[in-house]
């Protein structure tokens, strides 16, 4: 008997991913200039991959504990409670996952059932939608505006609150609109979240790249949030951790608890050397996050005043290392200024309706690249608006 | 301060409207820090970094580690002050360890800077002995790689 491959019936409703489409267009030409991809241009700081040789040269190459290192959860917690006010126990409320992609997967898997609905802030990173889609349960979308700084209002958020309204996802600091919440934001939409039993599920992978004048505020530290918010972060972007694949969770005993026990058998523990850099850089990697920030700060001060001066409307972005400028001005969709622009320009960018529907005539730029390299694209996109205007 | 001398050092021909984009900040205060950077003597100048090796006529580096009787009131100030007036000397640095003065001399051919150092250093009083090194290669200088290779971007398009 021939086998039979049968998918799983949730997989039909992941679309693939725009992203992909345009990769495979992108991958015909040799010389381009990206301005495309999402993670840090810098290298991990030195004394951080010291730390994982150390870890190596010392043969601490074993399984950690499921939960994670404890050293680790200790420095998490500390973080937490220094960086953003608020308190979460090492021993019982933190998970050390792969990556926060882990985490907020661990999450999903843990919190959602069939036919639950999650209701997810878009434009936003393109991973949660189809993500909700796996577990069976249902993606609500709301969109968020231009118009608004691509914040969440509280009225938008009650009007898709249903009673199988399970999951809040707050993608703030935001990739790909560089939007924030502030604290005030916060507290509106908090007050429409207490008056239900519903949970958010915080993203703050970005939390530590935020250039207004005040720092990142966690929705957990808003009064009565904290014990129905799950926090998930990592140290891809604050310290150029991406390939050490390095997360984490932090939530109330009960749901760390459950998503440990799914963790154990998916996952069984998040890389061991990783864990050991990741105590380094808690511990002395202020300063790299710092000098990282300013420069990403230069680059996007740069790249916005270069778009305004195209005569391009984009939004000022206070966080992550996107900017997402509204292109609808010049008549083309998302996707063929993106195609046209990698065409004749050689420069590609991620059409916005990648991030949902509601990014249709928006491109997302990267700054996660050198001043140098941003000039020479940000030069080129202007050349290529020029030439559209003139026909 | 430390922002505007930090772009100059990486760019020294950025203008004072770029520098204040980049750093968020108003042209006119950038040109002001910039004014005072100058008259305080934190800015001597600003130069080109040539890379000689394109050149038609490719001059000879050497540096000259000079052993110096110090003079009694005056320290090395004296001596130093008779070498860094030579014309062929483009760097002199009073240094700790085995020798005193580290002096960096540029010209023509081999031959110019052993006369030089024969003829108009080593025969300075306060200079007791020299050891001259020539340079072979420039690899690095003043913060510059002279032949950078293009180095591809290492990172995969993921999502």
């Amino acid at each position: 008997m021939e086998p039979k491959v049968i998918f799983n019936h949730h997989l039909k409703n992941v679309k693939p991913s725009v992203v992909g489409k345009f990769l495979e267009i992108a991958n015909e030409y040799k010389e381009i200039i990206s301005l495309s991809v999402g993670e840090p241009d810098f290298q991990t700081p030195w004394h951080i991959r010291q730390a994982g040789i150390e870890a190596l040269e010392q043969g601490k190459t074993f399984y950690s504990p499921v939960r994670g290192l404890l050293a680790l959860r200790q420095e998490i917690s500390d973080y937490m409670h220094k960086r953003f006010d608020v308190l979460y126990q090492p021993k019982t409320e933190i998970l050390v996952t792969v990556g926060s992609s882990e985490a907020i997967e661990m999450a999903y898997r843990t919190l959602l059932n069939p036919g639950d609905e999650v209701l997810i802030v878009q434009p936003s990173y393109l991973v949660y939608e189809p993500m909700v889609y796996m577990a069976g349960a249902v993606p609500i979308i709301i969109e968020t505006f231009e118009k608004d700084g691509f914040r969440l209002k509280p009225e938008q958020l009650r009007e898709k609150i249903t009673s199988k309204t399970r999951l809040l996802i707050l993608p703030y600091p935001c990739n790909p609109t560089g939007a924030i919440m502030e604290k005030e934001d916060l507290e509106a939409i908090a007050e429409v979240i207490r008056e239900t039993d519903m949970l958010v599920l915080s993203d703050e992978i970005y939390a530590e790249l935020n250039y207004s004048d005040i720092s990142h505020v966690s929705i957990a530290s808003i009064e009565g949030m904290r014990q129905r918010t799950i926090v998930t972060s990592g140290f891809s972007k604050a310290f150029a951790m991406t390939g050490w694949r390095i997360g984490y969770a932090c939530a109330p005993e009960e749901i760390i608890l459950a998503m440990t026990k799914y963790h154990q058998y998916a996952i069984m523990c998040a890389p061991t050397v990783s864990q050991f850099a990741a105590i380094e850089a808690l511990k002395n990697g202020a300063g790299d996050i710092l000098a990282m920030r300013n420069e990403y700060n230069m680059r996007r001060r740069y790249i916005v005043d270069r778009l305004l001066k195209m005569g391009l409307s984009c939004y000022e972005p206070k966080g992550a290392f996107y900017v997402f400028p509204n292109i609808s001005s010049t008549g083309l969709s998302s996707e063929d200024f993106c195609e046209r622009l990698l065409k004749q320009k050689q420069v590609a960018v991620i059409p916005g309706n990648a991030f949902g529907q509601c990014g249709e005539g928006f491109i997302r730029i990267s700054y996660s690249f050198s001043l140098k390299h941003i000039i020479e694209a940000t030069n080129r996109m202007e050349e290529f608006i020029q030439e559209l205007s003139q026909g | 301060m430390d922002d505007v001398l930090k772009l100059l050092k990486q760019n020294a021909r950025m203008s004072f409207g770029e520098m204040a984009v980049l750093l968020g900040k108003e042209e006119s205060e950038v040109a002001k820090t910039v004014e005072k950077l100058e008259k305080d003597g934190v800015i001597k100048g600003y130069q080109a970094i040539v890379n000689y090796e394109k050149l038609p006529h490719i001059p000879v580096f050497a540096l000259i580690e000079c052993k110096v009787m110090p003079k009694a009131e005056y320290g090395f100030q004296e001596i130093a002050d008779r070498v860094m007036a030579l014309d062929e000397v483009e760097s002199v640095y009073l240094m700790a360890g085995n020798y005193d003065l580290a002096v960096f001399v540029k010209g023509n051919t081999m031959q110019e800077v052993a006369n030089f150092v024969a003829k108009r250093l080593s025969t300075l009083d306060s200079i007791l002995s020299t050891s001259t090194r020539f340079v072979l290669q420039r690899y690095k200088q003043d913060g510059v790689i002279i032949d950078e290779k293009e180095v591809r971007d290492p990172r995969n398009m993921v999502l």
